[in-house]
């Protein structure tokens, strides 16, 4: 089987400073995979190089075998690789189903066609269609970010902290969502994730970066069990 | 063209850009601080140039003594302006604040229409024919003590920002908002204070060109536009880069008065202004954002 | 839904029954009215729609008056065939200004600023043109006043009357249409937040050029309907910073990005307008600044306690 997701090497200065030195990984189609590390280590760098935000310095990139470095974020969503951001970015002047159309456009030719493509959605992740965005809680807010990146049908989705300031109810509820949503759509995801609760819950794979560079891959149980993991990412910050 | 003509051109180029540097400085540093563009900029000008006229008439006050009362005054009215009016609108879409400082604009502009009319206004001041002698050079009197003025309130306020305390405090009002709030600055006072400072050089501007040029209402708007393409041309919110803004567009426009049609002078200044939006858009010496 | 349908087309048959009742006073007002409403509705696909702040609009009403009405005076070519022209002519200017801006990404206050410059460059550039007269202006010959002539859009007010009613209507339906479509959807969402827009597969840049052709080419319609209405061009005043801003006071008044708002922004502007001329010829202040200064005050009032312009405030408090 080919990967669906395979990242090739790929290096990225920020004026002299290494944030990821010849990053290297293939996610399978229809798993679910985390990127872990201490802040700073490069996963936000990682994420934006495959969303299309910059271009790796060198490296590869390739979505279904097709190279996607240098492509514009447009570009990347186009192919079937959605997103969410960690500081989430609502449509304020819009409604709940208007911000989740627009995702949905994408792939739909229809106002009608987007629109229940967009209702679907909205009811599975429990949004009230008719809300202004603008008056969402931040857990409304971020199951909208998903529910957009959602709309776009992506093969491949990037959850970028998704979880981060959620209670330990809304995360499991959050967890749920993306479970079933691999379960049915087989859809592949790519978390980004502080929060070890849902890493753990959620993740069949897991790769742990640090200064850059990755330095384990395993399974949930066994990269807690890894002893370079513990000393340079658990040990100095533990959140679970 | 004999070269001391032109070099004559240059120099009163210079000197009246300064004087445009000044006003423009005004406009930069209110963006540059409160980030709100005053599209009522000109306007204010010709109500300094008008004070400065009626005040000649009546108390035979010369301009360049006129310019304490004006700066006094202008200064208190910035700060009611900003503090009063603006203020709510520094939160709200740039077309709000655009359609307010136009509508203040309007009222300023068609208020001195009403009130002087619209024939030109002037003052006759003994030396405005008087010049002074460098070498082969010929200076007007009056443009260098417009410029004089310009350079003397333009290193006033330099080094107001620079070295005392509530200019530092305005400069990290500038830098870091959440920061200015969180460190305890009365960040709406400072706000004030700043568009009351710019609204002072407008005026010391006003009063210095009244001995140049002749006013009428419509040079309000057209000022406001000159002071866009200086400021935007130097750099939106550097101090330095409207003053070199102003010497440039002041000697191009004099320029272009020697060797092109006068009337299209200022389509070298758009043309100019075009060029600088697209290719450096931090302006001359601003920096980028 | 079908009481806002119903309601709109009781006004549009009472507006198309006006020239019956109104007369020659209140028909030029009227088409002032709709004359606004028009071209601030032209204004708001790209600002209220698509979130781009033009400062310069009267550049696209000024080129598009120019190509019809200087193919007209020079060459006799119907405004029929100007028409598409300037529509051309006036797309093309935009897309040059969009392409520059959006490649070089200027945005914001420095976006209405290019457009300010944009708009006085041309102005100063067609006052040093032979072609269109310079400063002393371009006039067309006026023809008889009697019957209908559309091809060379000459006839009786009447005739001008219905066409800005035309175009205003067209452009309502076509703006309601356009804001339910994946354009309007796109644009939005663009006007919101570009960074998530582009991440939902939206070509940012495409989508923002598209707007501002199709804001002037729609304004274009504006011009020409300008030159043959009043039948004299001149660059220092079609193309004034001040024109620019008479075009965006309707929807601003009235409420940025609403469909209703440029409409009920210059029924409220030309009425105060006309209102305060009225009044003050009846109190004998006909001192020239007066009417400007009590229109400045007005705005002023409702740009500061209507921040959103009248239409949302009604349609809130009516639950239109």
């Amino acid at each position: 089987m080919t990967a669906l997701l395979r990242v090739e090497g790929i290096s990225k200065s920020f004026r002299g400073l290494k944030a990821v030195s010849n990053g290297s990984f293939e996610l399978s189609r229809g798993t679910i995979n985390a990127l872990i590390g201490p802040n700073g280590a490069g996963k936000t760098t990682i994420f934006n190089m495959i969303a299309g935000v910059f271009a790796p310095d060198s490296g590869a990139l390739f979505f279904k075998d097709r190279p996607i470095h240098g492509l514009r974020p447009d570009e990347i969503c186009s192919a079937g690789i959605g997103r969410t951001f960690q500081i989430v970015k609502p449509f304020a002047g819009l409604t709940v189903l208007e911000n989740v159309m627009v995702g949905a456009f994408l792939r739909e030719k229809t106002a009608a066609g987007s629109r229940a493509t967009s209702l679907r959605i909205i009811e599975k992740l429990r949004l009230k269609a008719e809300q202004p965005a603008s008056t969402l809680t931040l857990p409304d807010r971020k199951r909208l970010e998903v529910a957009r990146a959602l709309a776009t049908r992506p093969e491949l989705l990037l959850l970028d902290e998704v979880m981060a300031g959620l209670r330990p109810t809304e995360t499991d509820e959050m967890v749920e969502v993306f479970r079933e949503l691999n379960r049915s759509e087989g859809t592949t995801i790519l978390l980004i994730e502080h929060v070890m609760r849902a890493v753990m819950a959620l993740a069949g794979h897991v790769g742990v970066l640090h200064h850059g560079e990755v330095i384990a891959r395993g399974t949930p149980q066994e990269i807690v069990r890894d002893p370079k993991v513990l000393e340079c990412y658990l040990g100095e910050e533990t959140e679970v | 063209m004999p070269a001391e003509l032109v070099a004559n051109v240059v120099v009163a180029g210079v000197l009246t850009g300064l004087v445009y540097g000044l006003m423009a400085l005004g406009l930069s540093v209110i963006f540059g601080v409160v980030r709100v563009v005053n599209f009522a900029h000109g306007e204010m000008m010709t109500v300094a140039m008008y004070a400065a006229t009626v005040l000649f008439a009546a108390l035979k006050l010369d301009p360049f003594l006129a310019i304490l009362p004006a700066a006094a005054a202008f200064f208190v009215f910035g700060y009611v302006l900003q503090a009063a009016v603006v203020n709510p609108f520094i939160t709200r879409p740039e077309h709000s604040q655009f359609m307010l400082l136009v509508a203040i604009a309007i009222i300023l502009v068609n208020g001195l229409l009403m009130i002087f009319g619209p024939d030109a206004k002037n003052v006759q001041v003994d030396y405005q024919l008087d010049s002074i002698e460098i070498g082969k050079l010929l200076v007007d009197k009056p443009r260098a003590y417009a410029a004089g003025a310009a350079v003397l309130t333009a290193l006033a306020l330099f080094a107001f920002f620079r070295f005392s305390l509530i200019g530092k405090a305005i400069r990290a009002c500038a830098d870091n908002h959440l920061g200015a709030l969180v460190v305890g600055l009365n960040v709406k006072h400072l706000y004030a204070l700043t568009f009351g400072l710019g609204s002072l050089c407008v005026a010391v501007a006003g009063c210095a060109m009244v001995v140049l040029v002749d006013v009428t209402p419509p040079l309000g708007p057209y000022y406001t536009l000159l002071a866009f393409v200086i400021v935007i041309v130097g750099g939106l919110g550097s101090m330095a880069g409207a003053l070199l803004g102003g010497v440039l567009i002041g000697v191009s426009e004099a320029l272009a008065g020697l060797f092109i049609e006068p009337s299209a002078k200022s389509m070298f200044s758009f043309g100019l202004l075009i060029l600088v939006l697209l290719f450096r858009p931090q302006g001359l010496l601003g920096k980028r954002a | 839904m079908t009481r806002t349908a119903a309601l709109l087309l009781a006004l549009l048959a009472s507006l198309a029954a006006l020239p019956a009742f109104a007369g020659p006073y209140g028909l030029s007002v009227a088409i002032l009215i709709l004359y606004f409403a028009y071209a601030g509705q032209a204004w708001n696909v790209m600002m209220g729609f698509a979130g781009q702040l033009s400062l310069g609009h009267a550049l696209y009403v000024g080129v598009a008056g120019y190509v019809a009405g200087g193919l007209f005076f020079h060459y006799e070519v119907p405004p029929i065939v100007g028409l598409p022209a300037a529509v051309i002519a006036c797309t093309l200017f935009g897309l040059v200004i969009g392409f520059l801006a959006f490649r070089f990404r200027i945005s914001g206050v420095y976006f209405a600023l290019l457009t300010i410059a944009f708009a006085e460059f041309t102005r100063i550039g067609f006052d040093h043109l032979a072609w269109t007269g310079g400063p002393g202006g371009m006039f067309l010959k006026v023809a008889q006043r009697n019957t209908w002539d559309l091809a060379n859009f000459r006839g009786p007010p009447a005739m001008y009357y219905y066409a800005i009613l035309a175009m205003c209507s067209l452009a309502f339906v076509a703006c309601f249409f356009l804001l339910r479509s994946k354009a309007g959807f796109y644009w939005q969402a663009i006007r919101e937040n570009e960074d998530a827009a582009q991440a939902l597969g939206i070509n940012v840049f495409r989508w923002k050029m598209a707007a501002v052709a199709a804001s002037s080419a729609m304004t274009s319609f504006a011009g020409v309907f300008f030159a043959f209405y009043y039948n004299n061009l001149f660059p220092e005043q079609i193309f004034n910073i001040s024109r620019s801003i008479e075009i965006i006071l309707a929807p601003v008044i009235g409420g940025v990005g609403t469909l209703f708002g440029p409409i009920l922004g210059a029924v409220v502007l030309t009425g105060l307008s006309e209102g305060i001329t009225e009044s003050l010829a009846a109190l004998g202040w006909e001192i020239p600044g007066v009417k400007q200064v009590f229109y400045g005050l007005v705005l002023l009032g409702v740009v500061m306690f209507l921040p959103n312009g009248i239409w949302p405030f009604l349609s809130r408090k009516f639950k239109l």
